[in-house]
């Protein structure tokens, strides 16, 4: 694997300077190696983690299970795509099981997500059922745990 | 003023206090110090192994073990042990699990060491091997081994050592604090001296897995050697389980039998909730192991690579999370090197010379940290060796 790739999936919030020092690299030629990511379409593109908990704006999250007919030719694709495209949608899986896609979606409010849901996709030629599940509460994001570990104290500074 | 030191047994007074403890009372002291001078993971013990010890807290695991450590644990170690050091050991007879491997290289020179007999054991090395010997009245002669070698055990340096009377010889690599490694054409000679002199070898492999470069090779796996070899080994250092205390000691069943009498009579059993998270670790626990050590790895390149620009000479530690780097340019002692870094920038590494008198002239970093406290310690170390001019 591209060992600037590594870094970054580590999690370790680096700057391009720091990334070239830990890899013996110049900041120039890790920004190049970023940009080679991206022109690849490996590195879809960065963001923070946010404590869902603790979104200032309150938005609704809900996992929504979507069936839908499949195509002559492509399948699922054109339609999933279609789908994806809205900006309500953070995430679109297709899924093996009792249903076709998962998709992850954020709004401002729970009335927001419901307009989507029949407004929006359950009008989709070729959309067949959809199941739409609100999210309670976080445990973890993304790797990260929601509940902050309590600093370590016992552990000694200095040790052989 | 106490007179009650007159109660104290003659060798442990002379015992020196472990030099890191002295440099521990000053860190302590000291706020927001960046330490490097951990001799442990910065990981937490993966939670997979964790969970098996609160598994079997739930099922009421609470009873004292057999002395010789679980069945099922021991019956794991052996099958580990041949997998990934070629070494096949019965689990009923030849396995002992102790509490860490800081008691099996006690309870291994007290099984075997008479009064005056004589250890012989490479510095810098862990802290604990020259007390360890001195504890049991044993006699300790170190060898030293140098950057020149990459902190190699020189073969030659340990026949020139050897004396009548020496009946033991300590190994440890990779090494604890220089990260050296000795590679099988030396092991080769060294199990030659060792079957020339009929000398037992206590090879102390707790940092195997965190071997960098090419395969480490345990000496108990050269032909002849099993039967003159205690292997221990354990789990504090490659699945991050210091706090567990769980290590184990694989040999000849004499040896075994006597080692368990000393840890029968001293220490019953290891820990039975520790010794279930060490089952799950050494069953389940490759790929966390190959995790960690790949972020190791990734470390230790850039640690050794920063100590060689600053201008501290620093051979690429092959095993362990310990870079040892050269202050020599700065002709500064050791412990001023470490006490001024402190003062100065508020980074704490080790002064070479707790590991012994060959660890003069160098400091012992550990690399098990953030990214970002490793370059603003690395940064902080340029600055201070740069003021030093």
């Amino acid at each position: 694997m591209n060992p600037v790739l590594k870094l970054l999936l580590e999690g370790e919030p680096l700057s391009t300077e720091q990334m070239g020092q830990v890899l013996g690299m110049s900041e120039t030629e890790v920004a190049m190696e970023l940009e080679k990511l991206k022109d690849q379409g490996t590195l879809l593109g960065w963001r923070p983690i946010l404590n869902p908990a603790l979104d200032d704006d309150e938005n609704v999250r809900a996992v929504i299970e979507v069936k839908i007919s499949p195509e002559r030719e492509g399948g699922f694709d054109r339609l999933a795509e279609r789908i994806s495209k809205f900006d309500r949608v953070e995430s679109c899986y297709l899924m093996s099981g009792a249903y076709d896609l998962l998709l992850v979606i954020r709004a401002e409010n729970l009335k927001r997500i419901a307009q989507f849901v029949f407004e929006k996709l359950a009008t989709l030629e070729g959309v067949n059922a959809t199941a739409t599940h609100f999210m309670l509460k976080a445990y973890k994001e993304q790797g990260y745990f929601i509940a902050r570990a309590a600093a370590d104290e016992d552990k000694p500074a200095v040790s052989p | 003023m106490s007179t009650a030191n007159r109660f104290v047994a003659d060798h442990v007074a002379g015992l020196p206090r472990s030099g890191i403890r002295d440099f521990f009372a000053i860190v302590s002291q000291m706020k927001d110090a960046i330490s490097l001078g951990i001799g442990e993971p910065d990981f937490v013990t993966p939670w997979h192994i964790r969970e098996a010890a609160i598994y079997a807290l739930e099922q009421g695991k609470t009873s004292y073990t057999d002395n010789r450590g679980l069945i099922k644990l021991r019956r794991a170690l052996s099958t580990y042990v041949e997998e990934n050091f070629g070494m096949s050991y019965s689990p009923d007879t030849e396995i002992l699990v102790t509490v860490g491997v800081s008691e099996a290289i006690d309870i291994a020179l007290r099984a075997v060491i008479n009064p005056g007999d004589k250890v012989l054991y490479h510095e810098p090395c862990y802290v604990s091997y020259h007390p360890s010997v001195t504890l049991t009245h044993g006699q300790a002669i170190g060898v030293p081994t140098s950057a020149e070698d990459n902190f190699a055990l020189d073969v030659d340096k340990v026949i020139a050592a050897w004396e009548p009377g020496v009946k033991v010889l300590m190994l440890n690599f990779p090494t604890n604090p220089t990260g050296g490694v000795t590679d099988r054409a030396k092991l080769e000679r060294l199990a030659k001296f060792a079957v020339e002199k009929d000398l037992l070898i206590l090879s102390d492999e707790v940092y195997a897995e965190l071997t960098y470069d090419g395969q480490h090779t345990s000496i108990a796996s050269l032909p002849g050697m099993r039967d003159r070899v205690i292997f221990l080994h354990g789990f504090s250092k490659a699945w991050a389980m210091t706090g567990f205390r769980i290590g184990f000691a694989c040999g000849a069943p004499e040896l075994i039998e006597a080692m368990m009498k000393v840890h029968q009579y001293s220490m019953m059993c290891a820990p039975i909730l520790s010794q279930e998270a060490a089952t799950e670790a050494v069953t389940n626990g490759a790929e966390s192991v190959a995790r960690m050590k790949e972020q190791y790895h990734r470390r230790r390149d850039f640690v050794a690579r920063r100590f060689n620009e600053i201008g501290l000479k620093c051979h690429a530690p092959e095993g362990t999370f310990y870079a040892f780097p050269s202050i020599q340019s700065t002709g500064l002692k050791s412990m001023d090197f470490c006490k001024g870094l402190l003062d100065a920038e508020k980074v704490a590494v080790v002064p070479g010379t707790a590991f012994g008198p060959s660890g003069e002239g160098f400091f012992r970093a550990s690399f098990s940290n953030s990214y970002e406290q490793l370059i603003t310690a690395t940064d902080a170390i340029e600055r201070y060796v740069g003021g030093l001019g």
